[in-house]
């Protein structure tokens, strides 16, 4: 492929104890795309993505972001670089509103007096540029952005999250089964989110267990196997059931890297 | 993009303002849930007012003369500055049981340095705002970096700061002719002034001046939204990038800080300095304000307000109860009573998304 990946690993091994959660794993991302992540429990999808984002540092192993080795200590050092997690727990505080939210751990301060010695929140610019970003995410009507998180669905939450990752995410996002906790309507609505932030440019790491769902938007899918990458899979070329055969060892893969 | 599963095909003749906010037809009692779980002083305040009309037409004017009423404020100054302190770490979803005692060996330690010691006034209240907030940070430093759990480390630091306060002072009252003629400055906050009847302190005044402070800070600096964000869920804080440690230990810092500065106010309303004061239950009567206030002992809920709400409500009724010349306990069992409520209402207004 021409195109240089934005982001990648090579040889990552990660162990607790006497387990193996990494065994020599590879990782490719390249520009603009959805790359799906999928692999049967225990697989190593967790500590794969965990590596990629800062949570855990792996044994071996390197990564690069846009052909840099980035060595992430906490995934505050990987958002300061640009790369976003939505956790799937969310990592939303219930009572806070919508715009507190947003821009918790990087609120935005009033200029002048105000901001430097008082340490004043401008509270106007933050909640508009949130609701900028839910609507140009399309995301909803929201009449009160000052409404406290607890008081949203389930769906609406995750686009909150989604939105607050698309609004600081310069470079990759990564989203932890962002469709596990919803249901069909709710599913779709973020579905559609994933596919607009893509068109906006970033490219995305989706890991699910929700074959339907990775199959219909996923570029391509990175099928994780006994803490390594198994293969990548087009998902114009392969059945749900030939990703899942992979996944579970019933069936080797023709070649062991697709792209 | 490939095409959509069969199975949600249907979904695009379904309803599309799926995420809009419609205003349904919302009961009364829903739309009062709504408007008390974004205004969470509103349950103290309406409280306080109801309690203040009803003693006042119990008692009439002699009640609610701006004499009471001020004398009640001077009354719980000092519970009201220790339950503001109490409120910033039970918003962290913790709670000091220390507080109180912080805030007597600082008293005592103001008054050695000053009287017994013959130091400037000045350096001896620094000294004593400082021991405030070492005990504050050895407590928070338990909290934050340890990771024991706030009832258990602040259970110890009572014990251990109030046996250190009485083998410290040696159980020594520091008289107050004696604080009076050395070091006035301690007696500042017993500085009043009239308007008609009503006498306000110095006390009073920085009481309600540091609520209105720290409510600023709450509500219009990073710090205060993180203090919340890390009481209601800390897992999120972290992940959303708060240094919860930080924000933790300068949260039971602060909290030192200000039982120290209430040991300043309480030398001016007791007058004298007395180690003995340290088996009051100080801390007991600062959560109490802080949860009648409404401040959820869960964390990360309520408004400091309410605090001041809720201290003014004890003193309120202490006030009324005694002036109709009821039995003491009634004020006691008044109390709990409003403690068992409010932690009722909080859970209630917590079910609001359910």
């Amino acid at each position: 492929m021409s195109v240089e990946p934005i982001l990648t690993a090579r040889g990552l091994v990660k162990r607790y104890g006497r387990v193996t959660a990494l065994d020599n794993a590879d990782f490719d991302l390249y520009p603009g795309e959805i790359l799906a992540v999928i692999g049967d429990n225990g697989a190593g999808k967790s500590s794969l993505i965990k590596a990629i984002s800062g949570a855990v540092r792996p044994d071996e192993g390197e990564i690069t972001l846009e052909g840099r080795p980035v060595h992430f200590k906490s995934p505050l050092e990987a958002r300061d670089a640009g790369i976003e997690t939505v956790y799937q727990n969310l990592a939303l505080s219930p009572a806070l509103s919508i715009a507190d939210n947003m821009f918790l751990g990087r609120e935005i301060r009033k200029r002048g007096v105000l901001g430097q010695w008082f340490r004043m929140l401008d509270r106007p610019t933050m909640e508009k540029q949130a609701r900028d970003k839910l609507t140009e995410l399309g995301l909803m009507t929201i009449q009160n952005i000052n409404q406290a998180v607890e008081t949203l669905s389930g769906g609406q939450r995750q686009g909150v999250a989604v939105a607050r990752a698309a609004a600081f995410g310069s470079k990759v996002i990564i989203l932890d089964e962002p469709t596990a906790a919803l249901g069909v309507k709710e599913s779709r609505k973020v579905l559609e989110l994933i596919l607009d932030v893509r068109s906006r440019g970033i490219p995305i790491v989706l890991i699910s267990h929700n074959m339907p769902h990775v199959f219909e938007v996923a570029d391509r899918i990175h099928i994780h196997r006994l803490g390594r990458r198994l293969t990548v899979i087009d998902p114009k070329e392969y059945t749900m059931s030939d990703a899942v055969a992979f996944m579970t060892g019933a069936k080797a893969p023709a070649q062991p890297v697709a792209a | 993009m490939s095409e959509t599963q069969e199975f949600e095909r249907v979904l695009d003749g379904s309803d599309k303002s799926v995420a809009s906010f419609e205003s349904q037809d919302v009961s009364l009692l829903k739309r009062a849930q709504h408007f008390l779980h974004s205004t969470p002083a509103a349950v103290p305040l309406i409280v306080l007012i109801l309690s203040i009309i009803i003693f006042g037409v119990a008692i009439g004017g002699r009640f609610f003369s701006s004499y009471t009423l001020t004398l009640i404020l001077q009354q719980i100054a000092v519970v009201g500055i220790l339950g503001a302190a109490q409120t910033l770490i039970i918003l962290t979803a913790g709670i000091d049981l220390s507080i109180g005692v912080v805030m007597v060996i600082s008293a005592v330690i103001m008054g050695n340095f000053a009287v017994t010691y013959g130091m400037p006034t000045g350096i001896a209240i620094l000294v004593g705002l400082i021991t405030g907030g070492a005990c504050g940070f050895f407590n928070g430093f338990l909290v934050a970096v340890m990771r024991l759990p706030p009832f258990i480390v602040t259970l110890g630091s009572w014990n251990i700061i109030m046996a250190t306060n009485f083998i410290y002072s040696a159980n020594e009252t520091i008289r107050d002719t004696d604080v009076d003629e050395k070091a006035p400055l301690l007696h500042l906050f017993a500085l009043n002034f009239r308007i008609g009847s009503a006498i306000l302190t110095l006390g009073v005044i920085a009481m309600v001046l540091l609520v209105a402070v720290l409510w600023y800070i709450l509500n219009h600096t990073a710090w205060g939204r993180h203090v919340y964000a890390v009481g209601d869920d800390p897992e999120a804080a972290k992940l959303s990038g708060i240094q919860t440690r930080k924000v933790l230990l300068s949260v039971y810092t602060i909290a030192g800080v200000i039982a120290a500065f209430a040991a300043w106010v309480s030398i001016g309303r007791n007058g004298s300095i007395s180690p003995s004061s340290a088996v009051t239950d100080f801390n007991l009567q600062a959560i109490t304000a802080t949860v009648i206030g409404g401040i959820s002992l869960f964390g990360g809920r309520g408004s400091i307000l309410g605090t001041l709400f809720g201290a003014m409500l004890v003193g309120v009724m202490s006030m009324g109860l005694n002036m109709l010349g009821a039995d003491p306990q009634w004020k006691v069992m008044l109390t709990g009573w409003l403690i068992i409520a409010a932690v009722a209402i909080d859970q209630w207004i917590r079910k609001v998304s359910v």
